[in-house]
Order: C-alpha cells, then sequence, then structure tokens
C-alpha cells in the first residue's frame, strides 16, 4: 500500500517539523529570559535587578511552556526517542529541572523576601546560568551520539557518556549566546545607564557568541562521519558557504543595531536570526535522524493514528496559542521604566 | 538483579516524592483559580469593594502557589522519560497524546493568561481582565481532564491493541481511550477533592482572622466574613457530594481493580455470607491476616454490593504476586474516608451555626475550621496513595508490571538524583509555603494593597502613595 506509506511518511516529518518548531520557539524566548538571569550576575544595583525581572515577569511562565511541549510533543510524536534521550541524558536534564524550579520560583520568592532576597537573587543567577549549561551540555550529549540496543529498544550506555569536552563546550556555548539574548532583549526594554550597560555587555557577547557558533560548527561535522558527507561533501558545500554567509550577515547586522542608537529592537531581532540559522543548521546535520546517527524519526515515530489524532489538535490549537502569546507581549510591550515596574 | 532492584525502588520513591510534591499544588490552585473568578466577577457585578480586596489578597497566594506547581510539573513531564522509559515506550503511543493536548489546551492558556491576571488589570481594562481570570480557571480545569485521563488509563485501559512486534500498545480508537471506564469517576472525585481543599484553606485562614479579631475585642472586617460564609457554604454542599462521589468510585473500582477494593477493606479471605466493614484492624501480608479487627458484621456487603449476606472474595483469590501491598492502602483510605466525614460534620455545624446567627461568633467553630484549613491537602495525598498503590504491581493494570516499566538506570544515579530532589524540594516549597503562611497571616483589609504595590518588596509597601490607596478609575 504505497499510498498509505506515503501519507504516514509526511506525517512523520511534519511531526518532527512541529516539535523542532517548538524546541526554536523555547530556545529563543525561554533564552533571552534565562539570559537575564545570567546577566543578574553582573548588575548589583537592586533598581536595576527589579526592572530587569519585571521586563520577564508576565511571559517567563508562558516561554517554559514551549519546553514542556518539546518534552510532552517528543514523548507522543517519538516515543522510542523520548525513552532513549532522557536515560541518556539523565545529569544533565535532572540538573536543568532542578535549576528551573530554582529561578522559577524566585520571580515569586523574591518579592516576597525581606531580608532573604539575596538568597533568591542568587537561586535566580545560578538556576538561570545551570538551566543554559545543562541545555548546552545536553545537546551537545546528542550531537555526539548515544549508544543505543536496537533489540531492547533502550539507552545502553552508562550514566557518565554525556559528559566530554565537546558536550562542556557547547554547554559554555549556550550560556553565552543566551546571556546575548538577555542583553540585547534589555537594550530593546530598557533607557538610561542600564540600556548602556547592556548596549556595552550585548557587544562582547556578539563576539563570544560568533566565535562560538564558529567552533562548534567546525567541531561537529568531525563528531560523526555522516555530519561530514552531510556538510562538505559534493555540491553540499554549498549548504555550508550559505550559512557561514547569513551567520556573517546577521552579525553584521548585530554589530551595526548595536553601534546606531537609534533601533532600539534591531539588536535583539539580529541575535534572534542567528539563533534561528544555527538552529537550522543543526537541523540539518540531524535530519532524518532524531538519535544520530542511531534511530531515524520514521523508526521513533508514534503510529499513523496517533499523529493524525494530534495533528488535528496542533492544527488548530498552535495558531491560537501564538495568537494570545502575541498577545500577552502586546499588553506588556514598551520600555520598562525604572519606578512603575508593571510587576 | 538485585542492583536493578534497587534501582527501580528509587525510582519509584523518586517518582512518588516529586509527584506528591506537585499535586499538593494544582489540589490549591484549581480551586483557588475558580474562586478567584468568582470573586473577581462579583466585584465588577455588584461594585462592593469587599470583593476587590479579596480578589486582591488571595491573587497574592495564587501566585506563588501557583508558580510553585508550574516549576513542580514541568519536572513530572520528564520524570515518564528519564525514569519509566520503558513505560513511555510502551504506553507513549496511546497516553503521548492526550498529554499533548494537555500542553496545547490547558498549559498554554493559563500560561498565556497568567500575567494579565496577575498584572494586567490597569492595561487592558476589567472586561479582558476578567476574560484572562476565566482563562486561567478554566485552563486549570482542561488541565485536571487530560492529565487524569492519562491516569485513568492506566487503571482502566480500553481502546488500544497490543503490537506483537515492539511490543507498545497501540491506539485502536481514542474515544475510548480518554472516556476509559474509571476516568468520569476520577475527573469528577479529584475535581471535588481540589475544591473542598480549597475551601478548607480559605475557610481556614477567615476562621484565624475570626478569632484573633474577638481577641482583640474588634468587629472582622466584611471581606473576612465573606470569605469565612462562602467557605463554609463550598464545605457544607461539596462535602457530602465528595462522599457520594466517592462511593461511586468505588463501587467502579471493585468492578474494574478488586484487588485494590479488597486492600482498601482489609478483605484477606472471602465472605461467602455477607463482609464486616473493618473499622480497625492492622494488616498482616506475611499472614495474609487483618490482626486485632475491629468491624461491623455484613456493612461492607451491604456498601459494596446493597444487600446483606451478599458474597464478596477477598485476597485469597488473588495470586501472591498480584496483591498490592495492603497496609498502606488500608490506612491511607481511613484517612482520606475519616476526613471526609469529618468536612461534612464542620459543613453541618456551620449550617447549625448559621441558623443560629451564630457563624462569626462561634469561636469553637473558628478553632474547628483553622485546625481543619489543611485537612484537604492531606485527603487528597491520602486518596492518591490509595489509588496508585492500591493498582500495584502494575503501571497498566494487569498488562505491565512496574518492575518492567522502569529506565535502565544505574542506582547511583537515581540515588544521587532522589537526594539532590528532597533537597531541593523541601528548601524551595518550604520557603514558598513560609512565604504564603506569612501573607495568610496579615488579614485582607478594606484597602487590600495590590500585588504590583507590594511586589516592589517593603520600601514600597511601607510607603504607599495615596494615588495607589483609594480605588482606581476602571478597577
Ligand atoms: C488534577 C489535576 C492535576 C494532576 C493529577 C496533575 N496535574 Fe500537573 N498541573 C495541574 C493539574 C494537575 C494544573 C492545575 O493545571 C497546574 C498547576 C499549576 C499550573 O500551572 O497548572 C499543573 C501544572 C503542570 C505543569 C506545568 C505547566 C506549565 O508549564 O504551565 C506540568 C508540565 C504538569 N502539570 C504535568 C503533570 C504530570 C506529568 C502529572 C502526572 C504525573 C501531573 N501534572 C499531575
Ligand atoms: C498527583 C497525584 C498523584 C500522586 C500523589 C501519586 C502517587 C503515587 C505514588 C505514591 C506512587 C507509588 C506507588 C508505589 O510505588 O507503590 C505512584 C506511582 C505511579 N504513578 Fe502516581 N500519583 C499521582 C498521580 C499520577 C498521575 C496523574 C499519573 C499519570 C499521569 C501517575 C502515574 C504513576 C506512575 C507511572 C507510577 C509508577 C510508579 C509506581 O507504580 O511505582 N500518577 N504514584
Ligand atoms: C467518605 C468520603 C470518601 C470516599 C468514600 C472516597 C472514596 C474514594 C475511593 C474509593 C478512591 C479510590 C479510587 C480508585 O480506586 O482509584 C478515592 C480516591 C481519591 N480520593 Fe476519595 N473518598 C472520600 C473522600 C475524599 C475527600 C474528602 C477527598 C479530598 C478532599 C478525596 C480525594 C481523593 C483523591 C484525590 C483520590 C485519588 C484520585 C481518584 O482516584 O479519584 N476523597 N476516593
Amino acid at each position: 500500500m504505497p499510498i498509505v506509506s506515503d501519507i504516514s511518511f509526511d506525517l512523520t516529518t511534519i511531526w518532527a517539523f512541529i516539535i523542532a518548531f517548538a524546541v526554536l520557539v523555547y530556545v529563543v524566548l525561554d533564552g533571552f529570559d534565562l539570559g537575564i538571569g545570567i546577566l543578574f550576575a553582573a548588575e548589583r544595583k537592586k533598581d536595576s535587578r527589579d526592572v530587569m525581572m519585571n521586563s520577564v515577569a508576565p511571559v517567563w511562565d508562558g516561554n517554559e511552556t514551549w519546553l514542556v511541549l518539546g518534552g510532552g510533543g517528543l514523548f507522543a510524536a517519538f516515543p522510542l526517542a523520548y525513552s532513549i534521550v532522557l536515560p541518556a541524558l539523565y545529569a544533565p536534564l535532572i540538573a536543568m529541572l532542578l535549576a528551573l524550579i530554582l529561578r522559577g520560583v524566585s520571580f515569586e520568592f523574591r518579592w516576597k523576601a525581606n531580608t532573604g532576597r539575596w538568597i533568591w537573587d542568587a537561586a535566580f543567577i545560578a538556576g538561570s546560568t545551570l538551566a543554559a549549561f545543562a541545555q548546552g551540555v545536553a545537546l551537545g550529549g546528542l550531537l555526539q551520539g548515544i549508544d543505543v540496543n536496537e533489540a531492547e529498544r533502550a539507552y545502553a550506555g552508562g550514566w557518565w557518556d554525556w559528559l566530554t569536552p565537546f558536550s562542556v563546550f557547547v554547554g559554555f556555548a549556550v550560556v553565552v549566546g543566551y546571556a546575548l539574548l538577555g542583553a540585547t532583549w534589555l537594550v530593546m526594554k530598557t533607557t538610561g545607564d542600564l540600556q548602556e550597560r547592556m548596549r556595552t555587555r550585548a557587544w562582547h557577547l556578539g563576539i563570544a557568541t560568533v566565535i562560538f557558533i564558529g567552533s562548534v560548527s567546525i567541531w561537529s561535522p568531525f563528531l560523526q562521519d555522516g555530519y561530514f558527507a552531510r556538510w562538505f561533501e559534493g555540491w553540499h558545500i554549498l549548504w555550508a558557504v550559505a550559512v557561514a554567509a547569513v551567520v556573517l550577515g546577521l552579525t553584521w547586522a548585530l554589530f551595526r543595531a548595536l553601534h546606531v542608537h537609534r533601533h532600539d529592537h534591531w539588536p535583539f531581532f539580529s541575535a534572534l536570526g542567528l539563533f534561528i540559522v544555527s538552529f537550522i543548521g543543526l537541523g540539518l546535520t540531524m535530519y532524518p535522524y532524531i538519535i544520530p546517527t542511531e534511530i531515524t524519526i520514521y523508526e521513533a515515530a508514534a503510529p499513523r493514528a496517533s499523529q493524525v489524532f494530534m495533528l488535528v489538535g496542533a492544527g488548530v490549537l498552535i495558531p491560537i496559542i501564538l495568537g494570545y502569546t502575541a498577545y500577552a507581549y502586546y499588553v506588556f510591550r514598551g520600555k520598562i521604566d525604572v519606578d512603575s515596574g508593571y510587576h | 538483579m538485585l542492583a536493578s532492584f534497587d534501582a527501580i525502588l528509587l525510582a519509584r520513591i523518586q517518582f512518588a516524592f516529586t509527584v506528591s510534591f506537585h499535586f499538593l499544588f494544582p489540589a490549591f490552585t484549581i480551586g483557588l483559580a475558580s474562586y478567584l473568578a468568582v470573586v473577581n466577577a462579583l466585584w465588577l457585578w455588584t461594585k462592593d469593594h469587599k470583593y476587590l480586596d479579596l480578589f486582591r489578597y488571595w491573587v497574592k497566594i495564587f501566585a506563588l502557589a501557583f508558580a510553585m506547581g508550574v516549576v513542580s510539573g514541568i519536572v513530572m513531564s520528564y520524570q515518564f522519560g528519564t525514569n519509566w522509559s520503558v513505560f513511555s515506550d510502551k504506553a507513549g503511543p496511546v497516553i503521548g497524546a492526550p498529554m499533548a493536548y494537555e500542553v496545547l489546551s490547558a498549559f498554554f492558556l493559563e500560561a498565556g493568561f497568567l500575567g494579565i491576571m496577575l498584572f494586567g488589570r490597569e492595561r487592558v481594562g476589567p472586561g479582558l481582565h476578567m476574560t484572562a481570570t476565566a482563562m486561567v480557571a478554566i485552563g486549570t480545569f482542561i488541565s485536571a481532564f487530560w492529565i487524569l485521563s492519562v491516569n485513568s488509563w492506566m487503571h482502566t485501559p480500553a481502546g488500544f491493541s497490543i503490537d506483537p512486534d515492539t511490543g507498545q500498545f497501540m491506539p485502536e480508537d481514542f474515544w475510548q481511550v480518554i472516556f476509559n471506564p474509571s476516568f468520569p469517576y476520577r475527573l469528577a472525585h479529584t475535581i471535588t477533592a481540589a475544591y473542598l481543599t480549597t475551601a478548607f484553606i480559605v475557610g481556614g485562614v477567615a476562621a484565624w482572622h475570626l478569632l484573633r479579631r474577638r481577641r482583640e475585642g474588634a468587629e472582622s472586617s466584611p471581606a473576612t466574613r465573606t470569605m469565612f460564609s462562602m467557605a463554609m457554604w463550598m464545605a457544607t454542599i461539596v462535602a457530602p457530594v465528595q462522599i457520594f462521589l466517592g462511593d461511586l468510585h468505588g463501587l467502579n473500582t471493585l468492578e474494574h481493580q478488586p484487588a485494590k477494593v479488597m486492600a482498601m477493606e482489609g478483605h484477606y479471605e472471602s465472605h461467602p455470607d455477607g463482609a464486616p466493614l473493618y473499622l480497625f484492624g492492622i494488616p498482616n501480608d506475611a499472614e495474609q491476616r487483618l490482626d486485632y479487627a475491629i468491624g461491623i458484621p455484613k456493612l461492607s456487603s451491604l456498601i459494596l454490593k446493597h444487600g446483606w449476606n451478599e458474597p464478596l472474595d477477598g485476597l485469597d483469590t488473588i495470586p501472591d504476586e498480584d496483591q498490592p501491598p495492603v497496609g498502606i492502602v488500608f490506612w491511607s483510605f481511613r484517612i482520606m474516608v475519616a476526613i471526609g466525614f469529618a468536612m461534612l460534620g464542620l459543613g453541618l455545624w456551620s449550617l447549625w451555626a448559621r441558623y443560629r446567627g451564630r457563624l462569626f461568633y462561634w469561636p469553637w467553630l473558628h478553632r474547628a475550621a483553622v485546625a481543619m484549613g489543611p485537612s484537604g491537602l492531606v485527603a487528597v495525598l491520602a486518596g492518591w496513595v490509595t489509588t496508585e498503590v492500591g493498582r500495584q504491581p502494575f503501571t497498566v493494570y494487569g498488562l505491565l508490571r512496574t518492575a518492567d516499566s522502569a529506565a535502565p538506570l544505574d542506582a547511583p544515579a537515581v540515588g544521587t538524583s532522589l537526594i539532590a530532589f528532597i533537597v531541593v524540594y523541601f528548601a524551595v516549597f518550604g520557603a514558598g509555603t513560609f512565604y504564603i503562611l506569612r501573607l495568610m497571616a496579615k488579614p485582607p483589609t478594606p484597602d487590600e494593597p495590590r500585588l504590583k504595590d507590594v511586589a516592589d518588596g517593603p520600601t514600597r509597601a511601607a510607603g504607599i502613595t495615596p494615588g495607589t490607596h483609594g480605588h482606581q478609575p476602571g478597577e
């Protein structure tokens, strides 16, 4: 029945796109949100910290929900991948969850504590930084490959396998990249001294981010044979050249926007662009594998009936979600002013 | 073999620990979200300022409890994979979809409108703010709908086939999957439980302030009285409903999971002509006997089979390896039922007090309400322990054993993370509980400060400017 299998082929690809989309939205939204927590460490004045936190207080919960969609969607659409990747990346994922608890409650606890505010400031910094780092380590751990016992449909490695120089390197890269997103977000949302300081920070973080993007791009093709072929053999090299050109263009846009003081939102959108391009690059590296180079999206996919049933919901609900999320951002648009934070 | 057993036991403890902590927050916020929607609607409708004060008072507490519910819930959605990966692979095709629907239809709705509910009244105006508040309340309900459907499917699986190659459960009919036999009962009983939990917390706080004002020799505020009265109406009306629903739920369980009911009742042996209702006893799994049993003859048959002499099977009809641990189930069930009847008692007492005109002037009633403030939280945990331990040794009832569900993890990994969870949960949620109690210790005032005024900490709260003090136009 070639027609039927054709359709399920398409559904699997569609679901891979939906999950990838959820993860991408998560990365850019919670990216600036976690980035603000990372930058908290460098801003010691209470007023600045209040403003920084106020700039995300109404939206952080929505931002994190995309992570739940990424995880829950993976469980629903690719249960085999979910059940192999999560035990394989056990330690970084548990660390990420605990870190997200610490930073999430800080949003509320910080205002309720009298003498203990410093505790929740510290928890916010540590939680945000650790969550970002753990996400990077998990990404690195996935990219470098996971041991699978295909007959048992299970993870076959040990509980330290994820720890390599590469995964740690990607961990640092994500911390720096998120901090860049946070800094450019604050350039957009604040005024005065704080904004000027963030402009300078964004400048330094921008340079570091681009160096990290370059190094990871050069390093990862050597992790697995398939990756190298994908990027550098035959006409594929054109892909590599195109992606590199877009990265350079966005880098130029970022620094130019930071330099010209008129358009406060351009640095943020350029930084977002960098993340999106890197993410697409990652997708091209991995496709069609969901666990490189062991399990493809087709092998891991849920049965067609589940895919169809969920697609109805996703098709209707995701546009609605995007609609009211945009509305919530619109309600809280504009600059935060030091005196009338809207927390 | 021993090592793998240890990892499984640790994984179970970890799952039970994190999910129990998580559920404490939804049990409170499902009810509180509805309560806030109601008082906000009453404020818009009557323009009686006490309702706005109540909204502002409880929304601060809601913000804290909700944040803790969210972060502990995110942990749960990853625990299936980290701790129960074999289960996830096998059951994912069936239960993954309803869980995805929960994220899409509930979590986003709650999160998207939470910011507007908490901080947006001035920005969007009263109508949209009311809509946002209602959306959050509806979101908590939808969330309960889906997750309880999933949980019920694990108890009474339906609408699936089993793939012979992979051993995966394959969906055949999602309608049957979602509306599986125990789901309507579990949904009704759990939502009602959440409402009761909230009612007793609200009532307990109100009673505490009634007692305090009395000691100070002053009149209590209208807001405090309204709080107490609303909570006591809930107790009076909903507690009997809950007992009725619990009974229906039990009958349904008898049909689908008889071993669980045998454990709840302490029936080790079969009773061919009428089984007693044991009020007390010490379950002894080794001897398969209830020691020191005190029971009312034949009453169990009457409750479960509606006839004094109806026969009831006992655990002696169930193979040893399929029996749940009786002790935990037996006691947790009794705790829940005792609390249910105590709630009914307080509800009736308050009705009597209302009739006598003493609702706000009866210190012993108020002391009882304070004592019962947290009782709903105890009852919901006891209920879940009954439900979950009673379906052991299976995760998918009758089909997939707990021992065959776990992830291939090393015991040290699970042990280390378990300790980390315990430390972080007690520190973080302990601090959160402390902040909530501190907010509750202050009575609602006629000019209850808004969340965003107290938000800036003591400096601003202490020196509120006159402008933020009185009514705001459009509020
Ligand atoms: C009867 C209700 C109920 C039950 C049994 C559970 N939950 Fe829950 N959950 C809720 C009712 C709820 C809620 C009321 O909807 C919460 C509380 C705070 C919130 O944001 O939503 C929530 C939050 C919440 C979140 C955070 C959502 C967000 O990001 O906004 C996740 C990921 C989960 N839950 C997942 C789970 C899992 C995997 C459970 C089972 C093991 C579970 N919940 C049991
Ligand atoms: C929120 C309230 C809940 C509480 C307090 C709770 C409590 C428990 C407890 C105490 C156990 C351990 C039983 C044992 O080891 O003997 C357990 C096991 C389990 N529960 Fe729940 N549960 C809750 C809700 C849920 C829900 C909603 C789901 C599914 C979505 C679920 C899925 C499981 C699974 C998969 C296990 C397997 C582990 C095991 O059986 O040991 N639970 N739960
Ligand atoms: C006399 C009163 C009550 C009776 C007869 C009763 C009965 C039951 C039964 C038989 C179960 C187990 C269902 C199963 O087999 O899975 C259950 C579960 C549960 N009970 Fe109760 N119950 C009562 C009161 C309460 C109260 C007062 C609360 C909370 C305020 C509560 C909360 C729960 C919860 C959260 C569960 C687990 C979820 C579920 O399976 O529905 N119950 N109850």
